[in-house]
């Protein structure tokens, strides 16, 4: 079988190697991302790494009137889908968007509307197909409300209770909704942070990606150990947590 | 975290800024930048040619995409961060192999060039420039240049071997070579003497497509320069495909302690790996990663010499100078140095286009030490000695320490090299071998 698949956000880092390990496969990808030229340069390496076809669209996400489109686009052109990523994202800075209201918003909008929006809409499609796994990046920030990061960690933390609730619905249909928890990951949209020993590199993080797409599972944290690192940062107490520096 | 060190972690040297480059159409303007920049792929050149202390390092490995491959003719054109590993994991199932390949898959093909990397198989098909057809540069001054023998053809020959300084590689399209299959027909051969090493290499550059030696290198008198030949072709009777390994993990998040690496375990992992065969020669077919990176199973092996790092020293001589080698493992055999691995080779008479290249016609010794600070340095600058007086060279891809004056003995052809630097690109190696020429931070 070969298998169809849709990548929302397709030059993400993380994105780069799950489409990498789908080519592998010699799967069909069906890639979206705001710049055609970065578009045609994966496309023509994924085709070289075995992909049995790579189609390419480029819009941007955060236009919700595009979404309907590509989403058609990709489920019409090779009768379905059997699966799809969600992977675009970024990374507010912190004290920015708490002195501007239009960063926050922007923050908002590229993370948690656009990404709900393509949800919905996916969600939709698969349930009608009654088949198919759909994918959203979350992350290990919407665990626990930080000082540091809370805006971002807001939106992961709306998308976490948006998949849970969404899983439910599509789980008659036989949709499996798989949301990725990733913690530190060494990409351009961390390029600017100080790195640490808990930094998995995008590839780890990807090829983990994949994993949870062809065995869906309904969350998964990237590496593994950040999984009992959370666990132990959500059941601090309060009084405890405030002291943390985190 | 991502240390920027070489593979010898000695000298230590800091960058001021890295900038990771992802996409070839958001290159920044080098311009924009008040200090010298330098491509930085793997980290995998012994000394301190990949290192820019207070300059800017531009990370490579984000450019690792595949352009074009004609499974027919075995012409790949890929962008210069692809490691070697990569591209014989696409190409190795489409029955190609790499022209020439150093003796890790953890390199970049960037890298390669700029090093002119070479392999067990010098003797019959050159070094890594010789199978380039062509790449494109980034220069700060000319912007992108396309380089191959028809075109721009000084640039094409000063950038292979050129250590990075020509600009930075975005692409590059070489030739693969045609193999049945990813198995090795290996011979390994006892030798007890130097005269003995010549005549099996001479006997064998006929027949076999690959050949080198290791020497045991701890012992001393008559059993100075005795050693294993290895050769080997591809296999045409084994030919099913192989699951590629797993690509081997870090397996310590410490720094092994320095004890691993001294006089007393060398000796013993030295005269253990002599009489590991008890007979003269034996023979099996392996799996060519076992018989190009037996090296590379050891993650970050390099750390096993802990925190003072260690050095190679691989010179070249001429084939009639080959009494050099005798004479630096004489030197070796008398000072207080441990040599850790040594590997000797006999190159062919294929020339590499390079204006730089360290490979040429004659013998090279490649000497491992841990670093133990002047001794050391003192024991390189005696083989020094010899290298010159025997008309030699020593490779900057392994180097951290040889005076300007050497180089520019060994590489006579340097200034005219240095028309052709990128005014905005600068290495520790080019600063401390050719002061006069290039950018300071």
């Amino acid at each position: 079988m070969t298998r169809r698949v849709l990548i929302l956000g397709a030059t993400s880092g993380i994105a780069r190697e799950t489409s990498r390990c789908f080519a592998a496969e010699g799967a069909r990808l069906f890639l979206v991302a705001r710049d055609q030229e970065k578009l045609t340069a994966l496309a023509g390496d994924l085709k070289i790494r075995g992909a049995e076809s790579v189609e390419t669209y480029h819009a941007d996400l955060t236009d919700y009137s595009a979404h309907p489109a590509i989403i058609a686009r990709a489920f019409r052109l090779w009768q379905g889908l059997d699966a799809a990523l969600i992977a675009h994202g970024s990374l507010p800075d912190q004290l920015s968007a708490e002195n501007d209201p239009a960063v926050l918003r922007s923050a908002m909008e590229t993370n948690y509307f656009s990404v709900v929006s393509l949800l919905t809409q996916l969600g939709k499609v698969f349930e009608e197909q009654r088949c198919g796994v759909l994918a959203v990046i979350g992350s290990v920030a919407g665990d626990r409300g930080r000082r540091s990061n809370y805006i971002y960690g807001s939106a992961k933390a709306a998308i976490a209770t948006f998949a849970a609730g969404l899983r439910l619905r599509l789980a008659p249909a036989g949709v499996q909704v798989v949301l990725i928890k990733p913690g530190w990951v060494s990409t351009p949209m961390t390029e600017h942070l100080p790195q640490n020993f808990l930094f998995a590199s995008a590839g780890q993080v990807g090829r983990g990606v994949y994993k949870a797409m062809i065995s869906p599972r309904a969350v998964v944290y990237l590496p593994w150990y950040w999984k009992w690192v959370m666990g132990i940062i959500r059941s601090l107490p309060d009084l405890i947590f405030a002291k943390l520096n985190l | 975290m991502k240390p920027y060190m070489s593979w010898g972690r000695y000298p230590q040297s800091n960058p001021a800024q890295i900038l990771p480059l992802s996409w070839v159409s958001e290159i920044p303007d080098f311009n924009r930048y008040a200090r010298p920049v330098l491509a930085y792929g793997k980290g995998r050149s012994y000394g301190d040619s990949c290192l820019n202390d207070g300059g800017v390092l531009l990370d490579t490995s984000g450019l690792d995409r595949f352009i074009r491959f004609d499974p027919d003719s075995g012409i790949l054109r890929c962008e210069a961060g692809v490691t070697l590993q990569s591209v014989l994991r696409l190409i190795l199932p489409a029955k190609w192999f790499l022209p020439v390949t150093p003796g890790t898959q953890f390199v970049t093909v960037g890298g390669a060039i700029a090093n002119d990397v070479h392999g067990k198989n010098h003797h019959r098909a050159g070094s890594f420039g010789c199978h380039v057809h062509s790449f494109e540069l980034l220069r700060s001054d000319r912007g992108k240049v396309l380089c191959s023998r028809e075109q721009n053809e000084d640039l094409f020959e000063a950038t292979i071997g050129g250590l990075g300084l020509t600009g930075l590689i975005l692409w590059v399209e070489f030739q693969l070579k045609r193999v049945p299959g990813p198995w090795i027909d290996s011979e390994q051969i006892h030798f007890s003497g130097l005269e003995e090493f010549f005549e099996l290499s001479a006997a064998s550059d006929e027949s076999y497509e690959y050949t080198v030696a290791w020497l045991d290198c701890i012992s001393t008198g008559n059993k100075l320069g005795r050693g294993i030949f290895m050769r080997g072709n591809h296999s045409t009777t084994r030919r099913e495909d192989a699951r590629v390994r797993r690509a081997a993990q870090s397996v310590y998040g410490f720094d092994p302690p320095e004890i691993l690496i001294s006089r007393p375990t060398i000796r013993a992992f030295n005269w253990m790996y002599f009489h590991r065969q008890s007979w003269h020669i034996r023979r099996n077919t392996v799996h060519f990663e076992r018989f190009f990176y037996p090296l590379d199973q050891i993650a970050d092996w390099n750390r096993l010499y802990g925190r003072r790092g260690f050095l190679q020293y691989q010179f070249v001589v001429a084939y009639e100078k080959k009494e050099a080698v005798r004479e630096i493992l004489t030197l070796l055999a008398n000072s207080r140095e441990v040599c850790t691995l040594s590997v000797l080779k006999v190159f062919g008479e294929v020339r590499s286009p390079g204006l730089l290249s360290f490979p040429r016609p004659g013998v090279t010794l490649a000497l491992d030490f841990p670093f133990q600070g002047q001794s050391t340095l003192d024991l390189c600058e005696h083989f020094d000695q010899v290298v010159k007086k025997s008309a030699g060279a020593v490779y900057p891809a392994k180097d951290a320490r040889m005076s300007s004056e050497s180089f520019q003995t060994y590489f006579p052809r340097w200034t005219e090299f240095s028309s052709f630097l990128d005014p905005r690109f600068g290495s520790d190696f080019w600063r401390r071998v050719a002061p006069s020429r290039g950018v300071s931070p």
